[in-house]
C-alpha cells in the first residue's frame, strides 16, 4: 500500500471514530468501585454532564429570620382564613410569605395567587387553593416521609426551582399519535421516550407505579418455577421502563441501588435501594392524597393530554442528582415548612426526639 | 507480475461469464443472464448471476415479502403514517406480540394478531430458504453442511418464537419484531428470570459465540498470511511440503505446540459456530419452564459464591423490619 492510501485509509478511520464520538458520552468517565471487587459493583459519573449540574444548583438567598419573641401574636390570630401556617407568628408569617414567592412565582409576585385589590384573605385565585395544599403536603412530607427525604426535608423550591409548575413533572401519557384503526399498536411503548431515557421501554411507568399500586417485583424469590409469580417478560419491561427514569432522574446506574448478581436480591442491595423503595411510595402517596384531589381546582390548560393532574416523580426533586440540591437542606432555615415546628426545634439531638423519629419511621415503613 | 490476493486486490481476474456446472435442474432452470460487475470483483467474485430460483425460493421470497410487508406497515402505522417519523424512529418501531392474558389464543389483529400472522410468514420464509439451501446442496453434490448450520440458527429462532411460548402457555412471552424493542426484550428477559449470565446454557454459548470468533480471526489470519505463497489455494498444497499450507500449520504449531490441518479447521469452525445457537436455545429453553431465577439457581448449586459484605446489609423493606 503507498504511504498515500496510508494516510487517506488513517484519515478516514479517524472521522469514522469522530462520528461515532459524537453517538456517546465521550471518555473518560470517572468510576468508583462501590461494591466487593469484580462484581461490577461501579459507580459511573461523567463529570462533564454531573459537574454542570451540580453548578446548576442555586440556592435562593436566606430570607432574614424573623425575630424571636416571648408571647408572639400569631398569624391566624389577626389574619383570616390562614389555614395551614395559622401557627407562625405575624413576622414569621410574612417571612414565610416572601421566601416561597421567590421560590414559586418571583416573577409573578404576591399577585400570582393574590388579587390586587382584594383582600388576601379571598381564595379567588385556584394558584392560592393549590398552594395551600402545597404547603400542606410540604409539612407533612417532613413528618412522615423522613425515610426518603430523611434530616434534609424539602421546601417549595426543591420543586419548583423559582418557576410556579415545577419543571419536571409528568402527566399520563397517551403517546404518539397513531392510525387508528386495524394496525399500528404501540403497546405503550416503542417511541424513544425521553421519560425513560430514550429506551424502546413502556413511557409512561408511571401510571401504573407512582399513581396505581401495580407490582414491580417481576423476579421470583426461588429457583424453580412453581406458578407462583405471575409476572412475565412484558411486566419486566414496565419495571424497567421506571427503573430507567430513576436512573436518569438520580444519574445513577442500577448498581446505585442494586447488586449486579441479581436486581431483586435485597441483602446485598445498597443501603439507597431502601430509601428508593420509601421513595416510591412517597411519590405514589403524593400523587394519591395531594395531586390527584386537586385536579378539579386547576383550569384545564394545566392539566395533561388526558385531563389529568401535573403529578410528581423522581426528577421532580432530583433533576439528575442523587441528592436534589445536592444535599443542601434549606429546611433547616425554614422550620415552619418541617413538621409541626415548634416542637421540632427544640428536639435536635434530644432523646426524646429520637424516639418520636423512630417512632415515625416505623410508621411510615408499615 | 500481477498479484491476486483475495481482499483488495489490486487486479480483477476477469473471465468470460459461465452457467457453472450442468445439474437437472426443476421446472426452472438458473435464471438470468450472468453479468460482471467491477467493485464485486474486488471483495469476491465479479460475475453476478445466473441464479437458480425454483418453487422454494420463490416461495420463501413471497414469504418473507409478506412478513417484512406486515411488520413494515405496523411500525409505519404506529406513527400514523408519518414517512419522515417512520425513518428517524425506525430503530424504536415494532410489532409486538400480544399481551399476556390472551394466552395462546389468538387475538384481534390489533392486539397481537398481526404478530401471529408475521411470525407465521416468517417462519415459512425460513423454512423454505433452509429446504432450498439443502436442495441446492444436494443439486450441486455437495454434502448439506451449510443446511445443517443454518438449521442450527433456525432452531434458536423457533425456541425465542414459538417452542418457549407454547410451553410457557402465552405468546406474550416472544420476542417483538424491532430493532431496539428486541434489544430491550432481552436485557427485561434477563431481568425477568434472575440474570441469564447465571445460565450455564447461556455461558456455553457464549464461549461458543466468542470462540467462533477468535477461530474466524486466526483462521482468516493464517490465510491471508500466506497468501503471498497461494495459501488460498489451500486443497492443491495440502500435501506438500514448504508450501504456504505447511506454512499455515508449522505456524501455529510452533506458536502453541498444537496445529489443526486444513480440512479440521472447518470442522472446527462448523462446530463452535453450530453450538453457539444450539447451545443458547437450550439455555432460553429452559428458562421459565425449568428454571425461574438463575442467580438463585447457581446459588445452590454453588456457582454463584458468596461475597464478603462491603455495604451494611439492608432488608426487604416489605418484610416490616426497619433498616
Amino acid at each position: 500500500m503507498s504511504s498515500f492510501n496510508r494516510i487517506q485509509s488513517l484519515a478516514l478511520l479517524g472521522a469514522a471514530s469522530l462520528l461515532l464520538a459524537g453517538c456517546w458520552e465521550r471518555p473518560p468517565v470517572d468510576s468508583t468501585q462501590v461494591g466487593y471487587r469484580g462484581t461490577g459493583m461501579v459507580d459511573i459519573k461523567n463529570p462533564r454532564i454531573v459537574g454542570p449540574r451540580i453548578a446548576e444548583q442555586t440556592i435562593p438567598e436566606v430570607v432574614p429570620a424573623a425575630p424571636p419573641e416571648e408571647a408572639p401574636i400569631l398569624a391566624s390570630q389577626i389574619y383570616e382564613n390562614v389555614q395551614v401556617l395559622g401557627d407562625l407568628s405575624v413576622a414569621e408569617f410574612a417571612r414565610a410569605m416572601v421566601a416561597l414567592t421567590a421560590w414559586v412565582s418571583p416573577q409573578q409576585s404576591c399577585l400570582y395567587c393574590h388579587v390586587e385589590g382584594e383582600s388576601m384573605a379571598a381564595d379567588t385565585l385556584y394558584t392560592k387553593v393549590v398552594s395551600r395544599r402545597m404547603l400542606e403536603m410540604t409539612r407533612d412530607l417532613n413528618r412522615d416521609w423522613t425515610t426518603h427525604v430523611k434530616e434534609t426535608g424539602v421546601t417549595c423550591y426543591t420543586c419548583h426551582r423559582g418557576q410556579p409548575v415545577p419543571p419536571e413533572i409528568w402527566f399520563a401519557d397517551p403517546g404518539p399519535k397513531t392510525a387508528r384503526g386495524l394496525a399500528g399498536n404501540r403497546f405503550g411503548q416503542n417511541a424513544a421516550a425521553e421519560s425513560v431515557a430514550l429506551a424502546s421501554l413502556p413511557y409512561d411507568p408511571f401510571t401504573p407505579f407512582l399513581l396505581q399500586d401495580q407490582n414491580i417485583r417481576v423476579s421470583t424469590m426461588q429457583a424453580l418455577p412453581d406458578g407462583s409469580n405471575p409476572a412475565g417478560t412484558k411486566s419486566a419491561e414496565w419495571t424497567y421502563g421506571l427503573m430507567m427514569h430513576m436512573s436518569d432522574s438520580l444519574g445513577l446506574n442500577c448498581t446505585g441501588c442494586h447488586q449486579s448478581r441479581w436486581f431483586g436480591i435485597w441483602e446485598e442491595s445498597t443501603p439507597q435501594r431502601v430509601s428508593a423503595w420509601h421513595g416510591i411510595r412517597m411519590a405514589r402517596t403524593l400523587n394519591v392524597e395531594y395531586m390527584e384531589p386537586l385536579t378539579p381546582v386547576f383550569p384545564e390548560n394545566r392539566l395533561g393530554p388526558l385531563g389529568d393532574v401535573g403529578k410528581v416523580y423522581c426528577k421532580t426533586c432530583h433533576l439528575g442528582l442523587q441528592k436534589p440540591l445536592n444535599g443542601v437542606s434549606m429546611l433547616q432555615d425554614y422550620p415552619e415548612f418541617g413538621p409541626p415546628w415548634r416542637e421540632a426545634l427544640p428536639r435536635l439531638g434530644t432523646p426524646e426526639a429520637d424516639a418520636a423519629e423512630a417512632v415515625a419511621t416505623t410508621a411510615a415503613v408499615q | 507480475m500481477a498479484e491476486y490476493q483475495s481482499i483488495y486486490s489490486r487486479v480483477t481476474v476477469t473471465n468470460p461469464t459461465y452457467p457453472g456446472v450442468p445439474v437437472k435442474t426443476g421446472v426452472y432452470g438458473r435464471q438470468g443472464k450472468p453479468t460482471l460487475v467491477y467493485w464485486f470483483g474486488k471483495i469476491g467474485d465479479a460475475q453476478i448471476g445466473p441464479v437458480y430460483l425454483g418453487w422454494t425460493g420463490i416461495l420463501s421470497l413471497l414469504c418473507g415479502f409478506i412478513a417484512i410487508e406486515i411488520i413494515g406497515l405496523n411500525m409505519w402505522a404506529s406513527v400514523n403514517w408519518d414517512p419522515v417519523q417512520f425513518v428517524r424512529q425506525l430503530a424504536w418501531l415494532a410489532l409486538e406480540p400480544p399481551a399476556p392474558e390472551y394466552g395462546l389464543r389468538i387475538p384481534p389483529l390489533n392486539e397481537g394478531g398481526w404478530w401471529l400472522i408475521a411470525g407465521f410468514f416468517l417462519t415459512a420464509a425460513i423454512i423454505l430458504w433452509w429446504v432450498r439451501t439443502y436442495r441446492r446442496a444436494r443439486q450441486l453434490g455437495l454434502g448439506t453442511h451449510v443446511a445443517w448450520a443454518f438449521a442450527a440458527a433456525i432452531w434458536l429462532y423457533l425456541v425465542l418464537g414459538l417452542i418457549r411460548p407454547v410451553l410457557m402457555g402465552s405468546w406474550s412471552e416472544a420476542v417483538p419484531f424491532g430493532i431496539f424493542p428486541h434489544l430491550d426484550w432481552t436485557a427485561a428477559f434477563s431481568i425477568r428470570y434472575g440474570n441469564l449470565f447465571y445460565n450455564p446454557f447461556h455461558a456455553l454459548s457464549i464461549a461458543f459465540l466468542y470462540g467462533s470468533v477468535l477461530l474466524f480471526a486466526m483462521h482468516a489470519g493464517t490465510v491471508l498470511s500466506t497468501v503471498r505463497y497461494g495459501g488460498d489455494r489451500e486443497i492443491e498444497q495440502i500435501v506438500d511440503r514448504g508450501t504456504a499450507g505447511e506454512r499455515m500449520a508449522l505456524f501455529w504449531r510452533w506458536t502453541m505446540g498444537f496445529n489443526a490441518n486444513v480440512e479440521s479447521i472447518h470442522r472446527w469452525a462448523w462446530w463452535f459456530a453450530v453450538l453457539t445457537p444450539l447451545t443458547g436455545g437450550i439455555g432460553i429453553l429452559l428458562t421459565g419452564t425449568v428454571v425461574d431465577n438463575w442467580f438463585l439457581w447457581a446459588v445452590k448449586h454453588g456457582v454463584a459464591p458468596p461475597y464478603p459484605v462491603t455495604v451494611p446489609p439492608v432488608a426487604d423493606p416489605t418484610l416490616g423490619v426497619t433498616p
